[in-house]
């Protein structure tokens, strides 16, 4: 019986040991993961999961928070999400939207410059008292820009299909027909 | 040499832990649906499984059996498997991050992993010495990968097809992994030239 | 003999293309209207330089090339400026493009042409040349030319190719400009030749185009060249640039390698063409020779000015009565003509009126068997059938594992397909699929790293301020410690217990008074500054600005009326 219990109490106190020595030996600085949730989220720092930003998001999603809370993402940002990180997919947790740019309207604009601060990646041009313009290349339709506006001057638009965006269609399948 | 060559061979395709023996069903099922992640576990799996065979034939043969304490086996394997499970996960975790985060739970649950527990009790049952015990353990991990890693494939391939709608999932990966145990039930006809 | 080589797979379909060769290439009359579109080759939008209601001559340049990779446009013929405006593409999507609309004016009226002694000159301002008179690859890539005419530095060019082969079904626009402009081919080679200076010049022609080669063969003896012109066999696609390059040298260009690194390079015979007319004729390109043929009671060639609205081409042909719609390019890698406004553009050579007797409708698409007869007949030794299973499975990442991107759309996998499956439709759907993620892949990637620099500024300006308030702070302290001095130690014991005795309130509201204080101040700053002591001339520029100001602040319904038809104009 006490040899029994020797045995145990030895073996237990080798193998905590040798696992003591590894868990120092092997410890994970930071977590690299986030960098790879943080590369499929769209960087539109719009805010809409609740976070201030796409990184701390990345790091929520990696401490286990929902896959399913990107709107700019949409329903394929999810999916990419469950399959790096082994997850179930969820329908999105918000009306998926096209992709929008914003637009100032430019006789109303008052050059309040609030919407050039609110702007995440600076894609707002101008200064105090004087027009400010968005760059449409740069913008990435967060519409962070819409609210802060005094003079509600900036829409979104639906960014419309040109001949640089045009996608070839999934084919129509016909399907057999029977006489 | 060649009894060397048949406890391999044995292990990895006559008696195939997972679609002969139906050892291991879970991370079978759980981890298949991704080639990468099939590797991983593949890779994880049989690490483990290769040093829990030579560590329990230690512990069985220079502690438990010199004292008597044969009724102590199954409890002390579990112990050192899930140590080395642990020292694995670290080591997992350390190397690549993605890997730990996609195998997930079924990482930990390799301690109660029904092959790996299996395949040292069997070790013992088959009175194998420390080099067949090793063989042994290591071919029975090398068919389990080879299987995950066949099955990951299919799976991924049937993610494409027309599968009638109640079929999809896991429904179809049953089947799959039937049709698999039948095929793999045919290398048993390796057994009548020995 | 010549030793030809055999590149893989590839289909025999029916050619079709006797009837449209009886006829010598006509002239196609004036339009009553040109749309020219600006965007033409590959590579940069061409930025246009005419506006609506200029005069143009013929050959006056109306689109300035962007970029390196890209190439000018020019007027097809004299007239009026209409609009620059977006009007219908010749594009599978019939969407719209900038285009320059113009009403001829009858006259043709050539601007100054200016030959060129290109001998004398340096490569470079050759290649300049071609760029700015618009001369890209005219077999239907449109791929700039004066981008290939350089070559690799570290490989010696051997082969130059020149592509007759033309083995779509139903087109004979190279065939006939063979025949009767094969002198001015020839020249044009020579342009290209001495621009790479390769070793060798081979000139392919598929053999079922004899007169075609014949004219070619006398045409070297009478320039006096040493090209090769080599009949190759008919098969669909030899006229693939890695096909007949395969073919003439047998040397196999890599996946997402270009020719010229193997010591090639490959040109349309028509390119050819329209290089000489540039360099030696000053003639920039204006018009090209478009095969009408399919269900037309004329099938013939044309030589149609770029920009000819598919409308007035057609009528040319006479279309017969059950014409259903009109394919651009041939019957294999065409597609069909989104409107009948769709403009003739350097792309375009060949144009098939289709019926459902000639082209009948698709049979429905049965499942794959994965039998093989695709990946038999693919020339590039593709795996159609499983970029068919993954393109549908719309699983990209894979069909990128199975080299989706080497897939030329020739269309050989649908042709032998015994089910029917539109296989390059699935591949030119997982292509488009890619290259949207990849943009938006880039989109997001600059995002980030505005995001991340403007985070940066923020931080910095931040640590700045802080540092200049520090610094202006330790100044105040540094200018009132004298005069404090003076006063005693008593008094600012006195201060401090003060300080401390008051109750909370008070000091509130000591604090909300300094602050009303400070916003008045502060108003009165912001007053207009140097309004004394004005001129009269100057204050009254002051108003006149002023008043122009107000209208902008706040539009008036009747500001806006006027702008709306000024937008229509």
């Amino acid at each position: 019986m006490l040899t029994a219990i020797l045995i145990m109490a030895l073996g237990a106190v080798i193998l905590g040991a040798a696992l003591g020595y590894a868990s120092i030996k092997f410890k994970v600085e930071g977590n690299p993961l986030v960098e790879k949730i943080e590369a499929i989220l769209p960087q539109t720092q719009c805010g809409q999961c609740g976070f201030p930003g796409c990184k701390p998001y990345a790091e929520a999603i990696a401490g286990g928070e929902e896959i399913n809370r990107c709107p700019p993402g949409g329903q394929e940002g999810v999916r990419k999400l469950a399959d790096l990180l082994g997850r179930e997919v969820k329908p999105l947790d918000a009306e998926e939207k096209p992709k929008q740019l914003a637009i100032i309207d430019e006789q109303t604009c008052i050059g309040c410059t609030l919407c050039i601060q609110a702007c995440p990646v600076d894609a707002i041009v101008g200064a105090a008292k004087q027009m400010h313009t968005v760059v449409s290349s740069l913008c990435t339709g967060c519409e962070l820009c819409v609210k802060p506006c005094p003079v509600e001057c900036i829409r979104m638009e639906v960014i419309e299909e040109s001949i640089d965006n045009w996608k070839w269609k999934y084919p129509v399948i016909e399907l057999k027909r029977v006489a | 040499m060649t009894h060397y060559l048949f406890i391999v061979i044995g292990a990895v395709l006559v008696n195939n832990v997972v679609l002969v023996r139906i050892l291991g069903l879970c991370p079978f099922m759980g981890v298949s649906k991704k080639l990468e992640t099939a590797f991983g576990m593949g890779a994880a799996t049989t690490f483990v499984l290769t040093v829990a065979t030579g560590a329990t034939y230690v512990i069985d043969h220079f502690l438990l059996m010199p004292f008597g304490l044969e009724y102590l086996r199954t409890i002390s394997f579990i112990v050192t498997i899930a140590a080395i499970v642990q020292l694995t996960e670290m080591v997992i975790q350390k190397s690549s991050p993605v890997l730990h985060q996609v195998l997930g739970i079924y990482l930990p649950l390799i301690t109660t992993n029904c092959a790996v527990l299996g395949v040292p009790l069997l070790n013992v049952a088959n009175k194998y010495n420390f080099l067949e015990s090793l063989l042994f353990g290591a071919g029975s991990a090398v068919g389990f990968s080879l299987v995950l890693v066949l099955f990951a494939g299919i799976r991924e391939r049937i993610e494409g097809a027309d599968v009638p709608v109640h079929f999809r999932g896991v429904a179809i990966a049953m089947i799959t992994a039937g049709l698999m145990s039948l095929a793999f039930m045919g290398f048993a006809g390796l057994d009548k030239y020995r | 003999m010549f030793q030809l080589f055999k590149f893989k797979g590839g289909v025999k379909p029916e050619t079709n293309k006797a009837v449209s060769v009886t006829a010598p290439i006509a002239i196609a009359p004036l339009p009553a209207q040109l749309i020219v579109p600006l965007h033409q080759s590959i590579g940069g939008m061409p930025r246009p330089l005419v506006k609506a209601g200029e005069r143009v001559l013929k050959g006056q340049r109306i689109g300035d090339p962007d970029k390196w990779i890209s190439a000018a446009v020019h007027a097809p013929t004299s007239g009026t400026v209409v609009s620059v405006e977006e009007r219908i593409a010749s594009h599978p999507s019939g969407l719209p493009t900038l285009s320059v609309v113009l009403e001829p004016d009858g006259r043709d009226e050539w601007m100054e042409r200016a030959p060129l002694d290109y001998a004398s000159l340096e490569p470079e301002r050759v290649r300049e040349r071609l760029r700015d008179f618009g001369v890209v690859g005219l077999g239907g890539a449109v791929f700039p030319s004066h981008a290939k005419l350089v070559a690799a530095k570290a490989v010696p060019m051997e082969e130059l190719v020149i592509n007759g082969a033309e083995c779509e079904p139903f087109m004979t626009c190279d065939d006939m400009l063979m025949r009767e402009r094969a002198e001015e081919i020839v020249r044009g080679v020579g342009i290209f030749r001495d621009l790479l200076a390769p070793k060798r010049v081979l000139i392919g022609i598929e053999d079922n185009k004899p007169e075609a080669l014949a004219a070619m063969r006398a045409a070297v003896q009478i320039v006096g060249e040493n090209f090769e012109v080599v009949a190759v066999p008919t098969r669909y696609p030899a006229g693939g640039a890695k096909q007949l390059i395969r073919v003439l040298t047998g040397k196999e260009v890599p996946a997402s390698t270009r020719s010229p690194e193997m010591g090639v390079q490959c040109f349309n015979v028509a390119t050819a063409y329209t290089a000489w007319r540039a360099i030696a004729h000053g003639e920039p390109v204006l018009s090209r020779i478009v095969t009408l043929t399919g269900n037309v009671e004329q099938p013939r060639n044309w030589e149609v000015l770029l920009g000819t609205p598919l409308r007035d081409l057609i009528a040319l042909g006479q279309p017969k009565a059950d014409t259903t719609g009109y394919v651009m390019g041939g019957p294999m890698m065409g597609f069909e003509m989104p409107s009948l406004e769709a403009p003739i553009v350097k792309a375009t050579n060949c144009i098939i009126a289709a019926s459902p007797t000639l082209f009948p409708p698709p049979a429905p698409e049965m499942p794959c068997i994965r039998c093989g007869a695709c990946a038999q007949a693919c020339p590039h030794e593709l795996q159609p059938f499983e970029l068919y299973w993954f393109a549908r499975a719309r699983n990209f990442g894979k069909t990128q594992e199975y080299n989706i991107f080497d897939c030329i759309e020739c269309g050989c996998c649908s042709y032998v397909c015994p089910s029917h499956i539109p296989l390059v439709q699935y591949f030119r759907f997982a292509k488009s699929e890619i290259w949207a993620r990849e943009r938006e892949k880039n989109q997001a990637d600059a995002a980030k790293a505005r995001f991340e620099f403007r985070n940066e500024r923020e931080e910095r300006e931040k640590a700045e301020k802080a540092e200049r308030l520090a610094k202006a702070a330790a100044a105040k302290a540094a200018a009132a410690k004298p005069a404090s001095e003076g006063v005693s130690a008593q008094s600012v014991a006195v201060t401090d217990n003060t300080a401390a005795t008051l109750d909370p309130e008070a000091i509130k509201k000591a604090t909300i008074a300094a602050a009303m204080e400070r916003a008045k101040r502060q108003r009165e700053s912001v007053q207009p500054k140097n309004t004394e002591g004005l001129t009269a001339a100057q204050s009254e520029e002051i108003a006149e600005i002023e008043a122009r100001r107000t209208p902008l602040q706040k539009p008036t319904d009747q500001g806006e009326e006027n702008s709306a038809p000024a937008i229509e104009k």
